[in-house]
């Protein structure tokens, strides 16, 4: 009788043989994991190019053999030329900003485990959903095809600014083939990224179950789910500046190609387009993009704390989520702030800088609410916990270097300069990788039924927390002395000073990226050989700790859930499951 | 539970007695909308922004065009009426067609689809006729052969080229819901998600039309 019952609440057949259970699969668990070894492996060639960019800054003179074989043009004799550094530093943004950083808090995690979060089989539609990962990974081959054609990476930044992105191979190697593939890469993305988020805003809204209204959403389902919208909108309007500048490069159209344009001595044939036209389109998309990565880190880390301070957030769910619902909506009218410098009308700048001042605001609330819930608590340091705690601490020093950048007159002075990329890589680069690392440490033992190592744990967290503020207070400092960013040397007398800041940022990039192999090696050794995980390791109260670990291919084995109540609920010190009648002393 | 609460659960459970989802009894959905037609909206509203794309950026082409050419003599105007005179039939056929499968009327919702498809290939034949026309005159994504902004073939032929492949897409993806519901796979609510699409395709052209073919007469 159970077993009919189990058969007949499945949600789609189990799947038979190899590659329907692992590789075509429709299963969102399979998918989640797939997302998440396509970022990690993703994360790791990121990483290696900023090693190579970061040794040529140290040390110009130094061959690197390795890049001399994989391009005999740009690197001859392992020594790279400026144009290849561009290349590595664009495929390097590129790799990060789309595969890692978008993919894996979002897509990776929020696959696996938005569906039992609220109870559901699957996803409401599995195979758009393994749609979405195979364009995925065809987009991630592509951008990684560009290494090995004789044109190299395209060298125009992840932002493919036009005109130089689009005129095509007189703009320099890797402007023919390089980004064409570049442009069918991201296009393809922003397609996958359009079932993605289409999918997680319809099984939220539709496949709940009983009694799981959406004010008793766990807070990681709320970040993905007003994330899915932000990235419904934004890479909307990513895919039509792709195909515009794909017709400007192979159409002859000339949407962001002014006239009179001259590359290597040859006039241009276009007339009459704008490249501010590129940037407004490119921005539009890539301001909310920032919210996209972020958003999911909101979530995580609010998910992941209450189980480890054993008390709910200051303000409850709505506190928070509103916040992230007002930075996502906010995230749609500042992208001008990204070209203060650009030549837009400084009247514009004006009017962009004030909604960007106004976004700190909801973002200064999320923040607020981290840190008050701290008080009083009784913390569990966990390595989930002190990832939740790191991604806190990067996400408000880098927003402090905002609220510089979010003003014209000291923008411009900054915006050229490697304050910005250390601003980056605070807020939106290194603050999603932490939250990342937390959902990783803390979903491990429900995604692969094995704990991970706590030792190797808190000392990848030691060494990665004191690396980043090694490197990046170090590039933000010398960006304020007036470090020019995109620059493959030291050029100028006055940054001639700046080279042992250079030199040691290098050597704690080199050892920031080792401590990374401790992870590596850490999730390798523990999906094999960790001790089995029990079904709550955590004693969290979500769906997904009311099930197997790792959970069945129906998620809850045909059972019928209902809630009673949100997800952070307490009954003294005892942590309550969501699916465990009210209390008497708990309110809603 | 809150009385405001309670009385929008009664509403809610009044439109759908019991949710289920393979077996499992689901919370109720916020607006009672099945899945199919949510993922279809969705689909809408991003798909609405890749158009609002393309035409931001024909306005921003235009507007900072010196001089802008107008092609279009009543002739081509005249055919663009009839063009957006078959689109909107052919949104009454498919509202036909959603009306007859919700009445279970099988044979006359395919009739409906049928026609609809009809009209969706004769739109998409005039706007080749146009497109070729225009071809003929020199006109190239490119080239301007009234010496005005190279833009206009740009924006022309993108903004309408995908409107066109929205069209195309549309009469194809009927064809399959026709199919499906001969075979009886599928029911009611795949014609209404089809004709979701094709409303939405429809709306853009009331768009398109106006900025690109009336904004460009002569």
């Amino acid at each position: 009788m159970a077993e009919t019952m189990a058969h007949a609440v499945a949600h789609h057949a189990p799947p038979q043989g190899f590659i329907r259970k692992y590789v075509f699969s429709i299963d969102h668990k399979v998918i989640g994991i797939q997302y998440t070894t396509l970022s990690l492996v993703a994360a790791f060639v990121g990483m290696a190019l900023s090693w190579a960019m970061r040794i040529h800054l140290a040390w110009p003179d130094m061959r690197l053999p390795i890049l001399g074989w994989l391009s005999p043009n740009g690197a001859p004799g392992g020594l790279m030329t400026p144009e290849y550094y561009l290349s590595l530093m664009t495929m390097h943004g590129t790799i990060m900003a789309f595969f890692v950083l978008t993919a894996a808090p979002f897509a990776g995690f929020g696959n696996f485990m938005l569906p039992i979060q609220v109870g559901a089989a699957d996803m409401a539609f599995p195979r758009l959903n393994m749609a979405s990962f195979w364009v995925t990974f065809t987009g991630f081959l592509l951008a990684c095809a560009t290494f090995f054609i004789p044109d190299g990476p395209p060298l125009s930044g992840w932002t493919a600014y036009a005109p130089l992105s689009a005129v095509g191979s007189v703009a320099g190697p890797g402007q023919g083939w390089g980004q064409n593939l570049w442009g069918l890469s991201i296009a393809l993305f922003c397609v996958a990224s359009l079932l993605g988020s289409l999918n997680f805003i319809v099984t939220v809204l539709d496949l709940r179950t009983k009694g799981l209204k959406m004010s008793r959403l766990p807070l990681s389902t709320w970040a993905w789910f007003i994330d899915a919208w932000v990235s419904l909108l934004a890479f909307a309007v990513l895919l039509p500046t792709c195909l515009l500048l794909v017709l400007d490069r192979l159409g002859g159209t000339s949407f962001f190609i002014p006239g009179g344009l001259v590359f290597n001595d040859q006039l241009q044939p276009h007339s009459g387009g704008s490249p501010l036209l590129f940037q407004h389109l490119f921005w539009f998309f890539g301001h909310p993009e920032v919210y996209i990565i972020i958003l999911p880190a909101f979530g995580l880390v609010s998910h992941i704390m209450p189980t480890f301070i054993g008390k709910p957030l200051v303000g409850g769910w709505k506190v928070i989520t509103f916040s992230e619902i007002a930075v996502g909506t906010l995230s749609f009218v500042v992208w001008g702030h990204h070209m203060f410098v650009s030549g837009m009308s400084p009247y514009m700048a004006m009017v962009f800088s004030v909604p960007t001042l106004f976004i700190t605001i909801p973002s200064v609330i999320a923040v607020l609410v981290w840190v008050f819930s701290l008080y009083g608590a009784n913390i569990r340091f966990d390595t989930p916990m002190l990832y939740s705690l790191g991604f806190i601490s990067l996400f408000i020093t880098g927003g402090i270097g905002g609220f510089f950048l979010a003003q014209p007159s000291t923008d411009s002075y900054l915006h050229a300069t490697s304050f910005v990329v250390g601003h980056f890589h605070f807020t939106m680069g290194l603050s999603a990788i932490f939250a990342t690392f937390a959902g990783f440490y803390y979903w491990f033992p429900k995604m692969f039924g094995r704990m991970m190592n706590e030792k190797l744990g808190k000392l990848h967290f030691w060494l990665s927390f004191i690396g980043v503020y090694c490197v990046f207070i170090t590039m933000q400092l010398t960006g304020m002395s007036g470090a020019v960013r995109r620059y493959s040397a030291l050029v100028d007398d006055f940054m001639v000073p700046l080279i042992p800041a250079y030199r040691f940022m290098t050597i704690a990039a080199l050892l920031l990226g080792a401590a990374q192999f401790i992870f590596l090696y850490n999730v390798i050794w523990s999906r094999f050989k960790g001790p089995k995980a029990p079904d709550n390791p955590w004693g969290a109260t979500t769906l997904e700790w009311d099930t197997t670990s790792p959970p069945p291919f129906d998620n809850f084995g045909g059972r019928q859930l209902v809630v009673h109540h949100g997800p952070m609920e307490y009954d003294g010190d005892e942590s309550l499951m969501q699916t465990s009648p009210e209390p008497s002393i708990a309110g809603t | 539970m809150n009385p405001t609460e309670l009385v929008v659960n009664e509403k809610l459970a009044s439109i759908e007695p019991e949710r289920k989802e393979h077996g499992i009894v689901m919370e109720l959905s916020p607006y009672g909308v099945d899945k199919k037609k949510l993922g279809m909206w969705m689909f809408i509203v991003s798909d609405a922004c890749t158009f609002a794309a393309f035409l931001f950026a024909y306005g921003y082409m235009r507007i900072g065009a010196p001089v802008w050419g107008t092609p279009f003599g009543p002739s081509s105007i005249a055919n663009g009426v009839l063009m957006t005179a078959i689109l909107l039939s052919s949104s009454l056929t498919m509202l036909a067609a959603v009306r007859a499968s919700q009445a279970d009327d099988r044979s006359s919702a395919k009739k409906w689809l049928g026609v609809t498809m009809l009209l969706g290939v004769i739109f998409a034949a005039l706007h080749l006729r146009e497109w070729f026309k225009l071809i003929g005159e020199g006109w190239r994504l490119f080239y301007n052969p009234t010496g005005g902004a190279a833009q206009f073939g740009a924006t022309f032929f993108s903004v309408t080229g995908l409107h066109l492949t929205h069209v195309v897409t549309g009469v194809i993806a009927l064809a399959f819901v026709v199919r499906g519901y001969s075979q009886r796979r599928y029911d009611q609510s795949h014609v209404e998600t089809a004709g979701l699409y094709w409303h939405f395709v429809d709306l853009v052209w009331m768009f398109v039309f106006p900025l690109m073919y009336l904004m460009n007469a002569h």
